[in-house]
């Protein structure tokens, strides 16, 4: 059974994490790029060079084609027409994460959720952006009090870019993408918080009572999320 | 004056002055071994280990085919499991079988012989509130993780503790024996819980063989928001009533709100006025035309799998849909314009101005319509897409609680609009739409038409708004600050939502929140059909069922 699940952990998923790690440890920004290292030392060119993949960064934007609650109505009311995001050149919903390099996140998450919507942010290529939708994604919103429900999108995945409201209006959300265009433009990189909920190999967590009781039925090598809701705000 | 009043005066006492509890009981004999009194039914108390004879009798005798729903609760000193039933041919026959099991052994027999939607109702009462059922097919964790520990609507559940939820490749349930026959080439597709076409966050475990499927299992609780627990912390004049808003949320919040509204006003025996009434008529049936509108676009989005036409097409219809509700509610989604007793707001200033808008919407909606034939239902491809597939025949249909649009579209002729009237309903002139081609194109057909009746609707309301004497123009009832219904008053009320029929049983307990607040979601039960219709089928024929369900992820998961 064990040898079944590793697919999960691709040597794919690996590069991501670490690009992760370094991001949060700062030594890595996310505008890294390979060709950025081939241009070599030469400040001149470098800062151009910069400039201008920003530029194309911010005015082509793939966005992931990704719904999870109400706010997602009120996404695919931006995405056609009246409010058509097209406009904004940030229009075309990509079906796979592998193309996509802006996540939106119209929704409540849950604890069923959460490990997937990891899974479906690590699968995007760097550099990738987040805006989160809605006063769920801030803090789980109106089922803040919920047994079950993450208290925002930020304790799982980075969010460069918070719109609030329930559901924002298409407007607010275009508003939200010009924003995130305008700092990927500027090369701004929002800070990466330390996020509580991790998806680790079950052998890693430390043991306590759950782990013990559980141990029966997880694996070693499974991923879990591991939720610690009496310290969620 | 209201229609609500007189359905709620209970127990309805037949000409011979039996009541209908009474003839029941009798019916049933010795298994029934108390009685109890809902607002809207009788409750019959049975064994735990007879429930399957009491719900054979029921049904087979007694006529009662409609399981609606199963509430589970939990009290100081016992389990209970209720079934409310009632039958599809009259809705307002009810009964509610009350099954009551012990504390530390909290086991009774399971209904799922009997009503196959019973399966997936029992789950999710053994996941949140941990009442075992025996003999049950498949009872495990429906909405939270597998590893969940502690069922959280149960009395004694601590929501601090920690959780692990997991990520793990889900295994090919059919693998195994078709491996020993050596040549097997079934190949398990996992589509969700992020994929287009579910439709949310809906998780389908499919097995293929070549391209048909062979076996599949619909995994839910992507989208488990604790709407229950949320309206159980929630004091009923104010608090619970944005929640509805978020159940459906395909704009169909006005109707939900009124399965609430409908359920507490009833309890709480209040009477809206009949102005409110036509508004809420009004109000609700525009947020049935944008639901639909939606279902139209997806399924058009998932048969011919691009954003085309007909979804911009059905979006823009939205929009002004949208746009007349932000009118009258101030909200483009999340409406929260009822109140008990009434309406928030009376109709915005000037009202000709907001007359003539709808009426400019319901003058081109003939010609959208027309539009939407041209390129949907005449057209070639859709029609191989959709005719003769995803068949799902009345009795299975019924078996499994389907309503709304899924019922019609299999010969079902049950609405509660009119069934059970409430609102301002069987004033108005309009059709209930039945269509019996049981296929996905039938589906369609109905929410097409759908729209065309409650566009009727719209229209008498606009018009019977517009004469109304100014001074008689009352918005809500007189309801005091605070509602407090009596201790152990249980109610269970339904209406028609977009999806289907939307319940909600109510326990109240003294105090100004509902002691238990249990919502029966039609998508729950119509998206449990989707194995009966897509296996043995083509997997592009199942994407087009999922579609033609119209499931919205926040209903069926609450
Ligand atoms: S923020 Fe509001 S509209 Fe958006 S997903 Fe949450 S509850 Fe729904």
């Amino acid at each position: 059974m064990s040898s079944e699940q590793k697919p999960f952990v691709t040597d794919d998923t690996q590069v991501q994490t670490e690009t992760r790690d370094a991001r949060m440890a700062g030594a890595d920004d996310r505008f890294n790029s390979k060709l950025r290292e081939a241009f070599g030392s030469s400040p001149f060119i470098l800062t151009k060079f910069d400039k201008f993949m920003n530029w194309v960064r911010g005015s082509s934007m793939f966005m992931l084609q990704f719904g999870i609650a109400c706010c997602s109505i009120e996404m695919m009311h931006t995405y056609a027409i009246k409010h058509d995001l097209d406009r904004f050149a940030a229009g075309v919903p990509r079906a796979s994460p592998r193309q996509a390099d802006v996540i939106i996140v119209p929704g409540t998450i849950v604890s069923k959720f959460a490990p997937r919507m990891k899974r479906v942010y690590d699968q995007m290529p760097e550099p990738k952006f987040v805006v989160g939708m809605g006063s769920c994604t801030i803090s789980g919103g109106p089922f803040q009090e919920g047994y079950n429900v993450i208290k925002g999108a930020e304790e799982v995945i980075p969010v460069d870019i918070h719109i609030p409201g329930c559901p924002p209006r298409p407007e607010a959300l275009i508003y939200g993408i010009a924003k995130l265009q305008e700092r990927i433009a500027n090369g701004e990189s929002s800070p990466v918080t330390v996020k509580p909920y991790e998806l680790e190999q079950f052998g890693d967590l430390e043991s306590d009572e759950i782990v013990d009781k559980l141990a029966a039925q997880i694996d070693e090598d499974d991923l879990v999320m591991r939720y610690n809701w009496a310290d969620s705000p | 004056m209201s229609l609500e009043e007189q359905q709620s005066d209970e127990p309805a006492e037949l000409e011979s002055g039996v009541s209908r509890g009474d003839e029941l009981a009798d019916l049933l004999g010795d298994l029934v071994v108390g009685r109890e009194e809902h607002m809207n039914a009788p409750g019959l108390v049975i064994r735990p280990d007879e429930v399957q004879d009491a719900l054979f009798k029921l049904r087979d005798e007694a006529g009662f085919d409609h399981l609606s729903c199963v509430t589970a609760q939990e009290y100081e000193d016992r389990y209970e499991s209720i079934y409310h039933l009632t039958k599809f041919d009259d809705r307002t026959d009810e009964v509610s079988v009350v099954v009551p099991t012990s504390k530390d052994n909290p086991v009774s027999q399971s209904a799922e012989p009997v009503f196959r939607t019973a399966d997936w109702h029992e789950r999710e009462a053994y996941d949140l509130v941990g009442i075992q059922y025996e003999d049950h097919p498949d009872l495990r964790r429906i909405l939270l993780p597998d590893t969940w520990q502690g069922h959280p609507l149960g009395l004694d559940y601590d929501q601090d503790r920690p959780q692990i939820a997991t990520l793990r490749e889900h295994a090919n349930p059919l693998e195994e024996d078709h491996r020993a026959a050596g040549d097997s080439n079934t190949m398990y597709i996992n589509i969700g819980p992020h994929h287009p076409a579910t439709h949310g966050v809906l998780h389908v475990e499919t097995v293929v063989d070549g391209e048909q499927v062979v076996d599949l299992d619909a995994d839910i609780g992507y989208l488990h928001r604790c709407e229950e627990q949320m309206c159980q912390q929630g004091t009923y004049r104010h608090q619970i009533m944005p929640y509805p808003d978020r159940w459906d949320y395909i704009s169909a919040g006005l109707l939900n709100e009124w399965a609430y509204a409908r359920t507490a006003e009833d309890l709480a025996d209040i009477d809206v006025p009949e102005y409110a009434q036509i508004i809420r008529t009004m109000g609700a049936e525009l947020c049935r035309i944008a639901s639909h509108m939606i279902a139209l676009g997806t399924f058009a989005l998932d048969v011919y799998g691009d954003f085309t036409a007909i979804f911009m097409y059905a979006m823009r219809d939205r929009e002004i849909v949208q746009n007349i509700l932000e009118d009258l509610t101030g909200q483009r989604m999340m409406f929260n314009y009822f109140r008990l007793g009434g309406v928030v707001w009376d109709l915005p200033e000037p009202r000709e101005e907001f007359f003539e808008k709808v009426r400019d919407f319901l003058d081109g909606l003939p010609q959208a319509l027309e539009e939407y034939h041209d390129m949907i239902t005449s057209n070639e491809i859709l029609q191989a897409r959709t005719v003769g597939t995803g068949v799902l025949p009345p009795e299975v249909a019924k078996s499994y609680g389907a309503t709304g649009p899924v019922a019609r579209g299999s010969g079902i002729d049950y609405d509660l609009r009119r069934d059970d009237s409430y609102g301002y309903y069987d004033e108005l002139d309009w059709d209930v739409v039945v269509e019996d081609g049981c296929d996905n194109f039938s589906r369609l057909l109905v929410r097409m038409r759908e729209v065309e009746e409650s566009a009727k609707i719209i229209q008498q309301c606009v018009d019977l708004l517009e004469d109304w004497p100014e001074d008689e123009r009352n918005i809500q009832a007189n309801v005091p600050r605070t509602l407090k219904p009596e201790e152990d008053t249980e109610i269970y009320r339904a209406v028609e939502g977009a999806k289907g029929e939307l319940g909600i049983y109510i326990r109240a307990d003294g105090t100004d929140k509902p002691a238990r607040f249990k919502i029966r979601s039609p998508c729950f039960s119509n998206l449990q059909t989707l194995p009966e219709m897509s296996e043995g089928e083509y997997i592009p024929d199942m994407i087009a069922s999922l579609g033609s369900l119209d499931i919205v992820l926040g209903e069926v998961d609450r």
